[in-house]
């Protein structure tokens, strides 16, 4: 797929290593995801997918290896752990929007303690962000209220609200009933129209087919095989692709 | 019984209220206490861990009656004697406090990293994810739903230590029971002086957890 080559790296991985233990999770990944690219991992349960996510902001340490986002190195010691995750978007797979505050709340918090701007500005801002994944008329109610996707949808303007220059997705429809991983998924494939840089785990594969421009398979902590979603998806190359597609498909 | 209320009642209420406010006292270092060391029992620092244990595991492991005698008369001696060179004398007040403050913050401090690690993880690190700090994802995110979990417990502890301020009539505090020992030995009227007291002691702690059942139920409003 036409990912031109002048584009700029946001996030480059080298050699990431992580160990819970003596169990060995990631086994030298390295990764490079350029401006405005979305790329998919998909892999089967316990291949190290969300954990390799999850360093990338470090809410997991990693072990060994470096992850370079928009060219700083935020495994360094001195580096703001806080600034750089303020660049950074996260979704869960649980959603984890905050209980105790609604809607409005919840998308105004962190801009409005950073001081990234006053409260009024951020209210605006979380409005339009909430008008973007059709839940204006939601933003007085708590997480409690709303349905699972609607809590999605919460999570990922939660996330924009920061105005993030790269997301990332950690099975973001897999605690969903099925009839709400369609407004969740199109709520993501807008934000991918518009150019995000984003980083999905998912198990969607016909989301994967439609929105990725690459896809990674990753298995037992190492990345196998990596392409076009045409080519991952429909001709992989490796065995242990194919047998896991073959599961899946 | 008459004539005690009519003889001795003002001083009965007199004492009740020097209770109460060695409770109050004892009370608002303890959440101090409390939440210092159980902040302390669920950072990522195995310090920190082991020290908020220990303190922990001591007190809850000594009687609150020796507590008060070591701290009454053991620290005094401790200073004035064996250290020497000290004048340090302490009211049974200061004492008191002191006391109740350590053992309800204690048992404070359980149930506050209980009640912290009743909150799911996920929202810590959502928090964290969105580039707040760890004291800030605490105060505004994670804090605020353990502490209605904790409502319950707390409350619970208050009234245990409002009872176990009698415990501090061994150290010659005026409180009720050190009062009430008094008109027993001016009555002789066993029976009931002890009725009286254990009725204001009723009267008191019923009032208190009605009003904290109150209290609780607001908070949960808009909770599902």
């Amino acid at each position: 797929m036409g990912v031109s080559d002048e584009r700029e790296i946001k996030i480059k991985t080298v050699g990431l290593k992580k160990s819970f233990g003596d169990l060995e999770v990631l086994k030298e990944i390295s990764v490079d995801v350029k401006e405005g690219e979305v790329v998919v991992v998909i892999g089967p349960s316990g291949s190290g997918k969300s954990t390799f996510l999850r360093c990338l902001n470090r809410l997991e340490e990693a072990s060994g290896g470096k992850i370079i986002v928009d060219g700083c190195d935020i495994t360094a010691r001195k580096v703001d752990l806080n600034k750089v995750r303020e660049n950074i978007g996260m979704v869960f797979q649980h959603f984890n929007l905050f209980n105790n505050l609604n809607v409005m709340e919840n998308m105004t918090l962190a801009p409005v303690q950073l001081k990234k701007c006053s409260q009024a500005e951020a209210k605006n801002r979380a409005y339009e962000m909430l008008e973007k994944v059709g839940l204006s008329e939601k933003s007085a109610a708590y997480p409690s209220q709303l349905s699972g996707g609607q809590k999605q949808r919460v999570a990922i303007a939660r996330a924009l609200c920061m105005q993030p220059r790269i997301m990332l997705f950690d099975e973001p429809t897999s605690a969903l009933d099925p009839e709400m991983v369609g407004e969740v998924l199109a709520v993501m494939k807008e934000l991918a129209s518009e150019g995000m840089t984003m980083v999905i785990v998912t198990h969607e594969m016909g989301f994967a087919r439609e929105v990725a421009d690459r896809v990674i398979f990753m298995d037992g902590g190492y990345i196998i095989e990596e392409g076009t979603p045409d080519e991952l998806l429909s001709n992989p190359k490796e065995e242990r692709t194919k047998s896991f597609l073959d599961k899946v498909l | 019984m008459v004539r005690i209320i009519g003889t001795y009642g003002g001083m009965l209420v007199q004492a009740m209220g020097r209770t109460l406010l060695l409770a109050l006292l004892g009370l608002f270092f303890a959440c101090i206490i409390g939440l210092l060391f159980g902040i302390l029992s669920v950072v990522k620092n195995r310090i920190c861990n082991v020290v908020s244990q220990i303190f922990v595991d001591v007190i809850r492991g000594v009687p609150m009656i020796v507590l008060a005698f070591f701290v009454y008369f053991g620290i005094p001696y401790l200073f004035n004697t064996i250290i020497g060179g000290f004048n340090m004398t302490l009211s049974a007040l200061q004492a008191g406090t002191a006391c109740l403050a350590l053992n309800c913050g204690a048992y404070m401090s359980e149930i506050i990293r209980a009640g912290i690690q009743s909150v799911d993880a996920g929202q810590m690190e959502a928090a964290r994810s969105l580039g707040l700090s760890y004291s800030t994802s605490m105060r505004k995110v994670v804090l605020p739903q353990a502490i209605r979990t904790m409502i319950p417990s707390i409350i619970n502890q208050f009234i245990i230590t409002l009872k176990d301020t009698s415990i501090l009539s061994v150290i010659g505090f005026p409180e009720l029971v050190n009062t009430a020992k008094n008109v027993q030995a001016n009555t002789f009227m066993a029976f009931q002086t002890w009725a009286i007291v254990g009725i204001m002691y009723l009267i008191v702690i019923t009032i208190l957890s009605r009003t904290a059942k109150l209290v609780e139920r607001r908070l949960n409003v808009g909770r599902q």
